[in-house]
């Protein structure tokens, strides 16, 4: 348990039924894309990264220590940016800035 | 899905890939560069599946300037207290520079110095931003023209025929049955050599997150030693499964330690802020233990700690974390985001995280579980070749190094191929034939009606009581109680090991009432029953290696402490090994036996004759 699809941004394409290690999506059937076996998901965000509609968010269950919030997944100018998105405010994209790549 | 036929439909290939992995991956690409025509069969899509579907933050194998091959072996026999294969470990580590190359080659952006070299973060950790390094992987493989990879297809079972001039019960692999989890099918695929590259087995233990939550686990959930299972029921030699492997992580999400350990010098502490890490050595299995004698003495929960960090440098973890645990990154923005409310959040700013360890897995690419291989990746059955986590006796392989063993395993096929008269049996471009012809035809076709007979029984009829989901339940729980999982701090005993056994063989009876409804639900079955097979021959090796050489992995209550005398290969293999999954398992248990640290040989049972006793 831990991805969620927005069936309004949803495309119906199918890439993240095609990605995911679990086989666990139904997609690119004509209906929205969704979770088919939720509690064998492994959190990987496979599913984020195919997606090009960033209509897939992943989330952490409140006993990993999840606080409602959603991150999201798309690209910009050939650029991956995350982005925490929470219920009422304005999202936070990541990266903020370039900077500090190989800092860690 | 209401259909309960399956049909079957033939393929012949030079070289069968079993698992579009790491080293799956790296076995095909060598082999089509060999102009060999190669099948890879994947239960997912090559590009997400394996354990990089969230990506990799570091080439943790690799030899920097001064060091060389030989370091990186008594590195890993040390860090492995001694069990493990020099030569194995050699022939992997001479190429981990050709395969990090072969990585950035690829297009995986490595991180650098100033001065243009790679950015590492110790002789043997390179920094890279691997969040799609799997992708890159998978396409050096597709679109090949020499390369079928045959996705969503669940390898059930080897194709196996009697081996000339072997000994008896000793059959050569000449390919595998599939099942198509996106339509009713069985696929055959008939093979001149076959490379086992699945992975190693998660699920066996009890997990440490409830519930639905369950699959959030350090090691991926759908690799349940299929490609083991496999081997172990055709008869192929197991080693070294008693090794375990238990991950100290970031508490919940079973993120990595090392990025803010090796990354950024952060330290574990107890709860009384104690530096506790060298009180217990520094091996991998040290610093598990350490976590959990300091848990055990009432002095946790036990935290990493960083000093205060910058803005870009925070940034930077959190960058690192998105390349490997996009859900570990999640926690820390949802922190930031929470500090930056004025409330409170865990960050990685001068943050203390929360660190434990996982339940036990089992897997070649971090400790030495796997099928018993040579220098040359040879399984003890003809034909059948094993690298990356399948293969045992070489640990610490990392990314680079089930690249490197992939590499090994597909030119030791290429030569098996050589040898037989460059035996092409593909016949024709594209490779795809009908059934029989080449010398697997008799054995193919026999293995595909017996699968294909025992997958239709799950497809049919109303279900017993029971789902997969309540056995899968009932193994954890058994093996968490009686096995050393997490619940019992890791300990056994030889009672609990044969209360084990009982359990898992009577989890396997009920397993075989088991209906579906859909071809992912009779996958699963499957799966489940994968597991009890590795499961049962994971507990005889408990019980025989008589001494805890590993106690942050587990520990055995008889027989606390290293023991000299133990220092040799744990092996085991069906004594009368069915193939296919059997009716009853308890009908087929494996023998334990002793191998050479130095040389592999078979050694004399030690102890007057207890290494060929059954165990437990």
């Amino acid at each position: 348990m831990s991805v969620t699809f927005d069936p309004s941004l949803c495309v119906s394409c199918g890439a993240c039924a095609a990605a995911c290690p679990g086989t666990l999506i139904a997609a690119g059937d004509g209906a929205p894309a969704r979770i088919l076996y939720p509690g064998d998901c492994w959190g990987c965000a496979s599913c984020l990264k195919a997606c090009p509609a960033r209509a897939v968010r992943l989330y952490l269950p409140p006993a990993l220590g999840g606080r409602g919030g959603l991150l999201s997944y798309g690209t910009e100018g050939g650029r991956a940016v995350w982005r925490l998105e929470r219920p009422g405010r304005d999202p936070v994209p990541f990266p903020w800035e370039p900077e500090g790549e190989g800092d860690y | 899905m209401s259909a309960t036929t399956l049909e079957t439909v033939c393929h012949r290939t030079d070289v069968l890939v079993i698992g579009g992995g790491t080293a799956g991956c790296a076995a095909a690409w060598l082999l089509a560069g060999k102009g060999l025509r190669v099948t890879v069969m994947e239960k997912a899509a090559v590009d997400r599946s394996g354990c990089l579907a969230a990506g990799v933050n570091a080439i943790n194998a690799w030899t920097g300037p001064g060091k060389g091959p030989a370091d990186y072996v008594e590195y890993a026999l040390a860090d492995a207290h001694g069990i493990g294969s020099r030569e194995l470990l050699l022939t992997m580590a001479e190429r981990l520079g050709e395969a990090a190359l072969f990585l950035e080659r690829l297009g995986v952006p490595f991180h650098r110095n100033p001065d243009g070299s790679w950015a590492s973060r110790s002789w043997r950790n390179l920094k890279i931003n691997g969040g799609d390094i799997k992708p890159l992987l998978a396409a050096c493989i597709k679109g090949r023209p020499a390369v079928t990879v045959l996705e969503r297809v669940h390898a059930l079972s080897l194709i196996a025929a009697p081996a000339p001039g072997a000994s008896p019960g000793v059959r050569r692999v000449v390919g595998c049955v599939g099942l198509r989890l996106d339509r009713p099918e069985l696929v055959t695929v008939e093979a001149g050599a076959v490379v086992c590259a699945a992975g190693g087995a998660a699920g066996i233990y009890r997990p440490n997150n409830p519930g639905l939550s369950g699959h959030k686990m350090w090691y991926p959930p759908f690799n349940t030693g299929g490609g083991w299972a496999m081997g172990i029921l055709a008869g192929a030699e197991m080693t070294t499964l008693e090794m375990r492997f238990v991950a100290l992580r970031l508490q919940d999400t079973a993120a990595p330690t090392g990025t803010l350990a090796v990354g950024q010098g952060a330290r574990q502490e107890n709860a009384l802020g104690e530096d506790y890490e060298y009180r217990y050595g520094n091996t991998t299995s040290q610093r598990v233990l350490a976590w959990r004698r300091e848990t055990e003495a009432g002095r946790g929960p036990c935290v990493m700690r960083a000093g205060y960090l910058g803005g870009p440098a925070r940034r930077a973890i959190v960058r690192s974390y998105l390349h490997m645990s996009p859900l570990q990154a999640l926690r820390f923005l949802e922190g930031e985001a929470a500090l930056a409310d004025g409330g409170e959040g865990e960050a990685p700013r001068d943050t203390a995280v929360q660190i434990e360890g996982t339940e036990p897995y089992v897997i070649g690419g971090h400790t030495a579980s796997g099928l018993q291989v040579d220098a040359a990746r040879a399984t003890t059955l003809p034909g059948l070749f094993a690298c990356g986590d399948a293969a045992g006796g070489a640990p610490q392989k990392y990314v680079s190094g089930a690249i490197a063993e992939g590499w090994i395993a597909a030119e030791s096929a290429a030569a098996l191929l050589a040898a037989s008269g460059g035996a092409r049996i593909a016949a024709a471009p594209g490779g795809h034939q009908g059934a029989g012809g080449g010398d697997a035809g008799p054995a193919a076709g026999e293995a595909a009606e017996a699968v294909r007979s025992l997958a239709e029984r799950f497809l049919s009829g109303p279900g017993p009581v029971y789902s997969e989901a309540d056995l899968e339940e009932a193994m954890q729980k058994a093996m968490d109680a009686y096995a050393g999982g997490r619940g019992s701090g890791y300990r056994y005993g030889l009672p609990g090991l044969r209360e084990a056994e009982a359990r898992i063989l009577g989890i396997w009876r009920l397993s075989g009432a088991l209906r579906a409804d859909t071809l992912k639900g009779l996958s699963k079955i499957w799966e489940l029953r994968e597991r009890l097979v590795v499961a049962r021959s994971l507990v005889a090796h408990l019980a025989e290696r008589r001494e805890t050489r590993w106690p942050g992995f587990g520990e055995y209550a008889e027989h606390p402490g290293e023991d000299e005398r133990e220092l040799s290969f744990v092996n085991s293999r069906l004594a009368d090994p069915p193939l296919l999954p059997p009716e009853d398992l308890a009908d087929h248990p494996p023998v334990t036996l002793r191998r050479s640290l130095a040389d592999g040989r078979v050694l004399p049972a030690p102890g007057g004759g207890r290494g060929a006793t059954r165990c437990p």
